[in-house]
């Protein structure tokens, strides 16, 4: 069996491996809450964490990084909404152009800055966001158990990861306890009646993909610049994905999206550990199995043998005014 | 509001579409730094300039062509069917497993037998989404991407611990045998005493999607069921009404669709490979998007649209080896043409058919 620390550790790789799909998620969220589905989340977090990387190597400053991957993140939203609000056009075919785009791009202009195939320079030092180490951590550190806890799995992540805890209470206060939240949720289950009460319809959608573009470019952010030191080609390897399959599983709320975040990343961390797992009685399971449940426990509760999920009523719908 | 002439719907959108993105990609080589009107040169005499590239073009084009054609039929029944990378990586297991398990005397029978295998495996692979869809109304788009990421956790798994030849280092099976290995282009050509480069992969695969294309241009506009299919596409509620089952159109449109990925199974492992390798996609599946999109769904325009792919393949590899132009230009085109043919159609459209009608009015 597996020792406390050890225990502790998964956790504490667990919850590193969940910011980037917890910030996609409820970036996702705020989209798919107004009615616009967004399959290209891989492709802004992509965009994010080249443009944090580069920008970040170039200005020695992570924060500056992280601001040119939310602008990168938000021209991709920018597109999205053009394609999707304003010329009406079919929203997951111009998130499939979206993933492609950024793909394309950051391996051509990445070739094209740093020669290194695709790469970054590697980021050190002040280019990245460091660990904090929160107050009293190393002096609870030999307290058994809670001490180990607050040591180990609170403290001694990046300033990102906490950002992105702040953002999941921040995000269900803003849907669901302020004026801007309904409507913003009413134009995904019902635009026509927030037509004609005389909200447009339009800026309501546009607002909910800056957010969208917004928290995407954090997560691409995080990936280069925190948990990464510098950009890979390629690097978000499907967590966009993995990030709207939690998005499904979480049923499209935000407290829930945070538990399904956590359980995919500790599903990845325990694939990173361990690579085969014994289970006695039943025999090994395979790595490859590890990476693929996040995807079949997706599909088992969109078939809706476990608890249905209810995509947002207008959700892939263009708004019609009449 | 009238129609627009066929001729500017099918002919003109698309060429203008892929107009503004070979402008947009070019702007991005002169970017780069090198000039996009060598670029092109260098790309189209790479690709068409020699049996060589017509070679890889036309091996290219096999791809997506089948691929092409089974986003094309999904869309005919209004369903998106984006799994086309799994179902085409599923139907190659099929192919491989049927080229290894018998002990082939020519390719003559093997080639029947790995098209049902590459089909089989490929519609078995988009029958649950599409179950799903049809009965518990879960959204096919979604279900499909995850279920591409199913089939490559799969396809790896099986290759590693199950299928891999003993005593190799790479996780992939064994060469096929002589038996099941497919005439190239330089086979069959040399049966009339024509000249062909010897190197390029392109097989009798090739011919197979030419009657492919056949097949389904026959399915959706002079049968029933493509009758059916194309009446659902257009209105679930007035096929209902007409007395056409919905699930049956999904699931039969979906099988079809996965059925017509997994064949491209057999041009890519029967005939390029001739083994079964981790990724034997390489995106081909996400092609067949753009390939549909372009060829407005139709067999033909999908022949057209996926020919000019396997150009901008060809010649994309020609230009990562002369220039300091890297391969994911190719990817940047793509992805310009789904946006503009799929998605930012309506900006194209909307000036024209106003530009279009105003001329008419003008006229009469």
């Amino acid at each position: 069996m597996i020792d406390f620390d050890t225990l502790l550790q998964v956790l504490d790789s667990s919850v590193r491996l969940s910011i980037p799909l917890l910030l996609a998620c409820l970036a996702g969220l705020f989209s798919e809450r107004a009615g616009i589905f967004d399959i290209g989340l891989e492709g802004k977090m992509l965009a994010s964490a080249f443009a944090a990387g580069a920008a970040a190597f170039v200005t020695g400053s992570a924060l500056i990084g992280m601001l040119a991957g939310i602008f990168a993140s938000i021209i991709l939203s920018a597109v999205h909404g053009v394609a999707s609000i304003t010329f009406k056009g079919n929203q997951l075919i111009s998130g499939v152009a979206i993933n492609f785009l950024a793909s394309g791009l950051t391996a051509l202009i990445g070739q094209n800055w740093f020669r290194q195939g695709g790469q970054t320079p590697p980021l050190s030092g002040s280019a990245r966001f460091n660990e904090i180490t929160l107050p009293l951590a190393e002096l609870l550190r030999d307290v058994p158990i809670f001490g180990k806890i607050y040591y180990e799995l609170i403290s001694g992540h990046t300033l990102l990861v906490y950002i992105a805890f702040l953002i999941v209470p921040l995000t269900w206060w803003i849907l669901f306890r302020t004026r801007f939240g309904l409507r913003l949720r009413a134009v995904g289950e019902n635009p026509a009646a927030v037509d004609t009460s005389g909200i447009s319809v339009v800026r309501q959608r546009y607002a909910a993909i800056l957010i969208c573009g917004i928290l995407c470019g954090l997560a691409g952010a995080y990936l280069s610049t925190g948990i990464g030191a510098g950009f890979g080609k390629e690097m978000t390897a499907g967590k966009g994905f993995i990030a709207l399959a939690a998005l499904i599983f979480a049923k499209w709320k935000p407290v829930p999206a945070l538990w399904a975040c956590l359980l995919f990343g500790f599903l990845e961390a325990i694939g990173i550990r361990f690579q085969n797992i014994e289970i006695p009685g039943v025999g090994t399971i395979p790595l490859q199995l590890m990476q693929a449940l996040p995807y079949i426990l997706t599909v088992i509760i969109l078939a809706g043998f476990v608890g249905k999920a209810i995509p947002p009523k207008a959700g892939g719908e263009p708004y019609n005014k009449e | 509001m009238k129609k627009l002439p066929t001729w500017i719907d099918i002919l003109l959108i698309p060429l203008i579409n892929l107009a503004i993105a070979l402008f947009l990609s070019a702007l991005v080589v002169l970017y780069i730094g090198e000039d996009p009107m060598d670029a092109l040169s260098i790309m189209i005499k790479g690709a068409i300039g020699s049996s060589y590239g017509w070679g890889y073009t036309l091996y290219y084009a096999t791809n997506f062509i089948f691929t092409g054609l089974a986003v094309s039929v999904a869309f005919h029944a209004k369903m998106f069917n984006i799994g086309g990378e799994g179902q085409a990586a599923l139907g190659g297991l099929g192919v491989a497993l049927v080229c290894l398990m018998f002990p082939w005397p020519h390719w003559i029978l093997a080639l029947p037998v790995a098209i049902i295998g590459g089909a089989v495996f490929g519609a078995a692979w988009a029958a649950i989404p599409a179950y799903l869809q049809a009965k518990r109304g879960s959204h096919i788009v979604i279900t499909t991407i995850m279920f591409n990421f199913m089939a490559s956790a799969l396809l790896v798994y099986l290759l590693v611990n199950v299928l891999k030849a003993p005593g190799s280092m790479a996780p992939e099976t064994g060469r096929f045998i002589e038996g099941a290995r497919l005439p190239t282009g330089h086979d069959m050509l040399g049966w009339f005493g024509i000249k062909f480069s010897k190197s390029p992969p392109v097989n009798i695969s090739f011919l197979i999607s030419l009657l492919f294309c056949f097949f389904i241009w026959f399915l959706i506009w002079r049968t029933k069921l493509g009758y059916e299919i194309r009446a659902f596409g257009h209105s679930e509620s007035a096929a209902k009404y007409a007395g056409i089952s919905p699930i049956k159109i999904i699931m039969v449109s979906m099988l079809i669709s996965g059925a017509l990925a997994g064949l491209m199974g057999i041009n890519s492992v029967m005939g390029e490979s001739e083994r079964l390798v981790i990724d034997s996609v390489q995106g081909a599946g996400f092609i067949g998007i753009a390939v549909a999109l372009m060829g407005r769904s139709h067999p033909f325009g999908v022949l057209l649209a996926a020919i000019l792919f396997g150009i901008l393949y060809q010649g994309g590899a020609e230009l990562a080896l002369w220039t300091n132009i890297p391969r994911e230009l190719i990817v940047v085109i793509q992805a310009l043409v789904i946006l503009l043919t799929g998605a930012l159609d309506n900006m194209i459209r909307m000036p024209i058919e106003r530009l279009y009608f105003k001329m008419v009015r003008a006229g009469t």
